[in-house]
């Protein structure tokens, strides 16, 4: 069963056998508009817990995404090169940014879980 | 950060009723976007008829015999010659030729009508007074309405509402009764589309606007699209790709002195001007189309294919009817030929980038 937790830069990690699927989340990819362009990590990419992993692009500016966890990135969704709009229409499913062997699960703990994210983003008003 | 709040266009409270995201341009709450969202806003423009809130910016009127030969000696443009109901572009200039506002001027018959942008208002109109101050009468109209109705659309729409504009060629102006309401309505705009700039009384703007809303061609659109869409029609934004720092050859603005100009000076940096165009300049705006789809944007650093730095990237991004990446910027003289091969290093990559002629989406001006 996965597990699925939030960062407080708007980035969601689903869990399953150690490996994470990171991407944005829907209130995310409502603040930043239409994206025109996503650049991912190639896989073998060590990444840390808050670090820049990839950066998504809108018409106006471009934004980092963290990883919400540290390890090494395995995949990078490749669908994106093509259709960077997967993002808007779909950013918990086919909008997934990259997948990343987790180095240590006890990171998980200090992110949101789904009731805690949802008011957290109530709480920005 | 100012803790002064945001000014606010006679059209604030329609935004905010369309559910338009607002941010702060010029001092000003503005609508960035609608609910439609850029792309889709950009989109609609080209195809239709869009309505853009411009009303930040800042109209003036110059009255007198004398108002066309004052305004010459601020402007390299040919003001005197510009007939009743015609339109001109041009530059308020400083003695070093650097670029202080460009501004639109209309020969409105008793007067001429002269819009500035927003950021440069308040500087520009104390530079009429300092400057023009009994050589004619300077009045301040900044609490009009200005709305941009673009579009192929455009001039159909508009017919409807106010059939006073038959016949305007493109670049004329002339008082026309729009809903009833007199408004100035001159065939302009900053899209490449054919499509008319609306100056409305502040307390008639919002019943016009919603008027010509009701159309079914017509859609609101926010300042997002309006920057991606004169990006396309390589049209500069003042305070990114002209500045005090750039002269108008510099920005490839040459065709705004004529002839007479020229050869009589009579305007801040003039001697300059004249140099550059018999001597050439070091430097060149030019377009420039990155080669894969990601954007560089303003303050992007370009060099040629051998890694030489040759320029900046100021104002680039994603062009919505192109389908990629879009952006201009000054390179050497050297490297500013069509299809000079460039890179340009964004996050430390160095992208394949091209000189391009501008514009990237050819203009529809309405010229019978």
């Amino acid at each position: 069963m996965a597990t699925i937790r939030f960062s407080e830069e708007h980035e969601w990690i689903r869990v399953e056998g150690g490996v994470g699927t990171v991407g944005i989340t829907d209130y995310a990819q409502g603040q930043l508009g239409d994206v025109v362009f996503v650049e991912l990590p190639a896989a073998g990419k060590q990444v840390t817990k808050g670090g820049d992993a990839a950066v998504v692009e809108s018409v106006k500016a471009a934004s980092e995404v963290y990883s919400p966890v540290t390890g090494e990135v395995v995949e990078a969704n490749q669908a994106l090169a093509d259709d960077p709009a997967k993002v808007n229409a779909d950013p918990m499913g086919e909008g997934w940014f990259f997948k990343v062997r987790l180095a240590d699960p006890k990171e998980l703990d200090g992110l949101m879980d789904q009731a805690g994210y949802d008011a957290f983003v109530k709480g920005l008003g | 950060m100012s803790d002064t709040p945001l000014k606010e266009t006679p059209l604030h409270a329609l935004h905010v009723a369309l559910g338009a995201r607002m941010v702060e341009f010029a001092g000003y709450a503005m609508p960035v976007q609608y609910p439609t969202g850029i792309l889709a806003e950009h989109q609609h423009t080209r195809a239709a008829a869009g309505l853009f809130d411009v009303s930040h910016m800042g109209q003036v009127r110059l009255t007198g015999p004398n108002a066309a030969a004052a305004l010459e000696t601020l402007v390299p443009g040919d003001i005197q010659a510009l007939a009743p109901g015609r339109q001109r572009y041009t530059l308020f200039t400083n003695d070093q030729a650097g670029i202080l506002d460009d501004l639109m001027v209309t020969n409105a018959g008793d007067h001429l009508f002269v819009v500035v942008n927003a950021g440069c208002k308040d500087a520009d109109l104390a530079h009429l007074q300092r400057h023009l101050a009994g050589k004619c009468a300077i009045e301040a109209q900044f609490e009009r309405a200005l709305v941009a109705l673009q579009g192929p659309e455009a001039a159909s729409v508009l017919l409807r509402l106010a059939p006073g504009i038959a016949g305007m060629g493109f670049m004329s102006g002339r008082q026309v009764a729009v809903d009833g309401v007199p408004c100035f309505v001159t065939r302009s705009g900053y899209t490449g589309e054919d499509g008319f700039e609306i100056s409305i009384p502040p307390e008639n703007a919002s019943r016009v606007v919603q008027r010509l809303l009701a159309e079914p061609e017509v859609k609101p659109i926010g300042l997002g699209a309006r920057d991606s869409l004169r990006l396309e029609a390589g049209l500069c934004l003042y305070g990114h790709d002209i500045d005090t720092t750039t002269t108008p050859i510099e920005a490839g603005l040459a065709w705004v002195v004529n002839k007479r100009r020229r050869a009589e000076g009579g305007y801040p940096g003039a001697a300059i001007v004249a140099d550059q165009l018999a001597n050439g300049t070091k430097r060149k705006r030019v377009g420039i189309k990155p080669a894969g789809r990601q954007p560089a944007r303003e303050g992007t650093p370009i060099e040629d294919a051998h890694g030489n730095p040759v320029g900046t990237i100021t104002s680039g991004g994603f062009g919505p009817t192109v389908g990629g990446p879009v952006a201009m910027g000054y390179v050497a003289a050297s490297s500013a030929a069509d299809g000079t091969p460039l890179q340009a290093v964004v996050r430390g990559q160095k992208l394949a980038a091209a000189v391009a002629p501008m514009p990237f989406v050819p203009h529809r001006y309405h010229r019978p």
